[in-house]
């Protein structure tokens, strides 16, 4: 080799390297994540951790956003308020971009009123009506709110199935009490009678009373509001006792997850679902793929929370040209994210001025031991 | 003054330091954090007089906590006093405590950490259904902050101070009540539940006296605990918070005075500590615990106890040799 | 009366899967004195090791045997030598304190190394429902029952009519005696470890497919298990079926004819109204006043 030759090349190589330093100086985009990693709300936490891990390695190796990398903090709050609280406090103290988490609504009563007087937007997966109701400026859902989706159950219950009598199953914690309460409250204002009202426990086993209370109950549909292990049992009870009457329920009765363990006590059970794996687009197939490639098991709704916060933050920080922690939560008031400019946010979606998401929802009947989407209820404002 | 008087003294006045005068240049997390670990230590000494003191084990602790909680934040959002709160939070814990201690003394030992195991699930099931008392899981939200000797203790600072203020009166109550005639009864209880009966000692009475007081001190805690969180909901008071302030008391050293301070300090402090490990902090602290108690089942300050005890047991000796040995020269 | 029966058959159902994990903790209480806070983890473990075992390309009933075998090494002989035996000499509450800590260590194990989700478990007997006076029972039911019933009776069998049993009940009742007859108490107490190991197992592998593997799914079946084990009477090994069985069908009860809010709340009730009635427990002795 000649020494000109070499030279070239080092020259050529110290180029390219300079090159490829530039992105990295760019500063970080640095955020926070609270999330139950432990306790009650773990399978919760986890989820939300590992799409937003996933979101953002795919982000990442495609150079950042905006020529940043991201990198996270994740915090467990114990699915524990007291805690939560801390941790938040810390996350902010830290000033990050923007916070994520937590899952459980209760925390996020805690924590959102702390993101707010920090001025840091926060992005989190609680699902209680009111969250979103106390005119703060800076907190966002990732999915559907409790008061959007039970109004559309409701309405198909009336509706479509033309249902006088419902009875109510739901898990008595802060997921099925909020939903309960919700949908109970649209029953009564379309003068559907709730004739059995009936609170489970989260990790129950035995649904044998609870189902022969239905039972007896004789009403025309029964709607079920329960995380995906106790969805399961409890269809299996219900179709082991003969109870033949429409089943609905809320995103996770109709789950793949639920039908597997269900076995064929799945079939015929309808749902509103708004974040699902098992949604029939090529975007969130090929997350699901990619979710479980990266971690082993597909994951539920919370994974593809944590996954679309993180694009939620490449869009709007994309929009606004730069990284600008004080306008985060304006622009994103209003905006709304098509699925063809960012293929990350898997569907359209457009945020209101209140954080509330609107964005197209299924519903689904299980057939053959499968998810068919029935009607695609489409997005409010197109 | 021996070589423990010092240390202790010595510790304490570092320790009292430390927390006066390093909030000024802590952050807020940190304050907070601190903070829990005062309220923490509260319920955590009440439980060491209930357990380490009177010998009686309780499962119930984190109940007492749940109730002075709730107590705090209803009266408090209904514009009540924090005084008047903490008042009726103790009158509660102490009547709950002993009314819960009674039956379960008529027969064995071991029965009363049974009953309060029940009773921690019992609780738990009451915050969350009494939806008109304690709003059920949507919680108590925006418990006020108090207003204290005309000062409005809204600020994470001022709050912090209002922490360690209540941890320091307890500490001193405490620390009267163990050096008074009843504290020296729980000791002999403990030690010995028939002989202190056959020295006239009324063991149930004190029995439940013991263990009404340690559950008022959760009652005091838990006060406190609503307006540091500024919300409450049944979420921490399951049998969980129970089992890990029985750790704290353990770890740190049962019947020791500073055991259930360092405790809390362990559990609260910890996972920041091991922040660096990810999600192993438990893994790690499950695994201290059973490291722990089989080397010292008297948990940290077992281990200091045993280590002063063999050298001043070891000076004594070297003296007594050394007393012996110029005996021996004038014989 | 059809809802009525309809409710204790499945009640018993699922006391009897309070009352196979009720069994060994008695059993370790009675040799050794240990309250095992892990319990409820005791079931839920094995199931992993099983998991891992057919992920490996065993079949089932390999993946059994294998499980149980890690499960009776770990769970059983392991525990025993590094936390048990260390501690004996110090009293219960130490011991109890240890449990709870691995109790957590093994939720926190499991969740890391094998992820948060619930996973399906194949079941051992087939579900086919069958049906009797109005009452609709699974067959998974009544393998349940039957397993929980023939392991009582087994474990009887072995304690009152072998020499082994013998020496085991011998060294329940006051080992300083025992070890003065010359029976190797060590020994013994191993034995009721490897036995819980086993039980824990068999547990395992019955329940399951109900409750799906997973990290928490230990929890509710820990703490019911010790209020079985307590009601049924905490020093007999036969009082644990009935104990899981009384709080199988309570339960059901409770959330038909009470409040369905309240319904953990009735057994507990039960717990302390037992305590209150007959401490010893339902077919429990009473125990000797130790001081």
């Amino acid at each position: 080799m000649s020494i000109t030759r070499k030279v070239s090349r080092l020259a050529v190589l110290t180029l390219a390297a300079g090159f490829m330093a530039a992105p990295v100086l760019a500063q970080p985009i640095h955020l926070e994540d609270v999330a139950e990693l432990s306790g009650g709300g773990a399978t919760v936490g986890t989820n939300f951790k590992n799409g937003a891990d996933l979101a953002i390695a795919e982000i990442n190796a495609k150079g950042g956003i905006l020529g940043h990398k991201i990198e996270i903090t994740h915090a467990d709050s114990q699915s524990n308020p007291g805690v939560a609280r801390a941790l938040v406090q810390k996350a902010l103290d830290n000033n990050p971009y923007v916070l994520l988490g937590p899952g459980y609504s209760g925390s996020v009563k805690v924590t959102e009123s702390l993101a707010a007087k920090a001025g840091i937007a926060n992005i989190m997966g609680g699902e209680a009506a009111e969250l979103t109701q106390t005119g703060n400026e800076y907190v966002f859902r990732t999915s559907f709110g409790q008061q959007s989706t039970m109004p559309k159950v409701a309405r198909y219950i009336a509706e479509e199935i033309k249902a006088k009598t419902v009875a109510v199953v739901w898990v008595n914690n802060d997921f099925g009490k909020g939903g309960r309460d919700v949908i109970n409250a649209e029953f009564a204002k379309r003068g559907i009678k709730v004739v059995a009202d009936l609170s489970t426990e989260a990790g129950q086993v035995d649904f044998a009373a609870d189902v022969l209370k239905v039972k007896n109950a004789a009403p025309d549909a029964v709607f079920v509001y329960l995380n995906e292990d106790e969805s399961a049992r409890a269809l299996k009870e219900l179709k082991r006792q003969g109870v033949t009457v429409p089943l609905i329920g809320e995103t996770t009765l109709t789950g793949q997850k639920v039908i597997d363990l269900a076995g064929g006590a799945a079939e015929g059970a309808l749902a509103h679902v708004g974040l699902t794996t098992d949604a029939p687009i090529p975007a969130v197939q090929e997350f699901r793929k990619n979710f479980a490639a990266k971690y082993n098991y597909v994951p539920d709704h919370n994974g593809i929370k944590g996954y679309l916060a993180i694009y939620v933050i490449k869009a709007v920080t994309e929009k606004m040209g730069k990284v600008d922690p004080a306008n985060f939560a304006k622009t994103l008031h209003g905006m709304t994210i098509r699925a063809k400019d960012e293929p990350g946010i898997l569907m359209d979606v457009t945020y209101d001025e209140h954080g509330d998401i609107d964005r197209q929802g299924f519903l689904v009947e299980v057939k053959d031991g499968k998810q068919v989407v029935k009607t695609i209820l489409p997005k409010m404002v197109p | 003054m021996s070589t423990q008087r010092l240390l202790t003294l010595l510790g304490l006045t570092l320790g009292v330091l430390l927390l006066l005068v390093a909030p000024f240049w802590m952050s807020k997390y940190q304050l907070y954090v601190v903070s829990l670990w005062a309220v923490m230590s509260i319920a955590a000494i009440g439980l060491n007089l209930t357990l380490g003191y009177a010998g009686q084990v309780s499962l119930a602790q984190g109940v007492f906590v749940g109730v002075g909680a709730y107590t705090g934040a209803i009266m408090t959002t209904n514009g009540m006093p924090m005084a008047a709160a903490l008042v009726v939070a103790v009158v509660l814990c102490f009547a709950i405590g002993w009314a819960l201690g009674y039956p379960a003394l008529r027969v064995q030992h071991h029965y009363l950490a049974f009953v309060t195991l029940a009773f921690s699930t019992l609780g738990y099931l009451v915050f969350r259904n009494e939806e008109w008392l304690t709003k059920g899981i949507y919680g108590i939200v925006d418990v006020p902050r108090p207003m204290l000797l005309g000062v409005q203790a809204e600020s994470n600072l001022r709050f912090y101070f209002v922490c360690i203020l209540s941890l320091a009166i307890v500490s001193f109550g405490v620390w009267w009540l163990i050096r008074s005639p009843w504290g020296r009864a729980f000791v002999a209880l403990r030690e010995n539940p028939i002989r202190a009966l056959s020295l006239g000692v009324d063991t149930r009475r004190y029995t439940l006296m013991a263990f009404a007081i340690g559950s008022c001190l959760g009652g005091v805690a838990g006060v406190i605990y609503a307006p540091l969180v500024e919300f409450i909901d049944p979420s921490p008071f399951t049998l969980d918070l129970s089992l890990k302030l029985l750790m704290m008391v353990i770890v740190g050293g049962s019947g020791f005075f500073a055991g259930p301070y360092l405790g809390a300090a362990i559990a609260v402090l910890l996972p920041e500590v091991l922040r660096f490990t990810e999600g192993y902090y438990l893994l790690i602290y499950a695994a201290f615990v059973m490291i722990l108690m089989i080397i010292s089942p008297t948990g940290l300050l077992g281990i200091l106890d045993r280590y002063l005890t063999a050298r001043s047991t070891r000076k004594a000796s070297a003296a007594r040799a050394a007393l012996s040995a110029s005996f021996g020269d004038q014989t | 009366m059809s809802t009525l029966i309809s409710l204790i058959v499945s009640g018993c159902a699922t006391g009897a899967i309070y009352a196979l994990v009720a069994i060994g903790f008695t059993l370790l209480w009675q040799t050794s004195q240990t309250i095992n806070f892990a319990q409820g983890e005791f079931v839920m473990l094995p199931a992993f090791f099983m998991l891992a075992g057919m992920n490996m390309g065993m079949p089932f009933w390999l993946a059994i045997l294998v499980g149980t075998a890690i499960s009776v090494a770990i769970l059983g002989a392991a525990f025993k030598r590094a936390l048990v035996d260390p501690m004996l000499r110090h009293g219960a509450l130490p011991l109890a304190i240890a449990t709870m800590a691995l109790s957590i260590m093994m939720k926190e194990g499991v969740k890391e190394f094998y992820g948060a989700e619930a996973q399906p478990f194949p079941s051992l007997i087939p579900a086919i429902d069958l049906h009797f006076l109005g009452a609709t029972i699974s067959t998974q039911s009544l393998g349940l029952l039957a397993v929980g019933v023939a392991a009582v009776l087994a474990l009887q069998y072995l304690l009152n009519s072998t020499s082994v049993g013998r020496q085991m009940q011998a060294t329940a009742q006051n080992p300083n005696v025992a070890r003065i007859l010359g029976i190797p108490v060590e020994r013994m107490v191993m034995y009721s470890f490897i036995i819980n190991a086993i039980l824990v197992s068999v547990a395992s592998v019955l329940v399951t497919p109900l409750y799906l593997a997973k990290f928490s799914s230990g929890e509710t079946l820990g703490l019911a298990a010790f209020i079985a084990a307590i009601v049924g009477g905490f020093n007999q090994v036969r009082g644990a079926i009935l104990g899981g069985i009384l709080l199988g069908i309570t339960d059901n009860l409770a959330a038909t004819y009470i409040s369905t809010q309240y319904r953990s709340a009735v057994p507990l009730a039960l717990l302390i109204a037992v305590i209150l009635f007959r401490p010893q427990g339902l077919l429990g002795t009473a125990e000797e006043r130790t001081v």
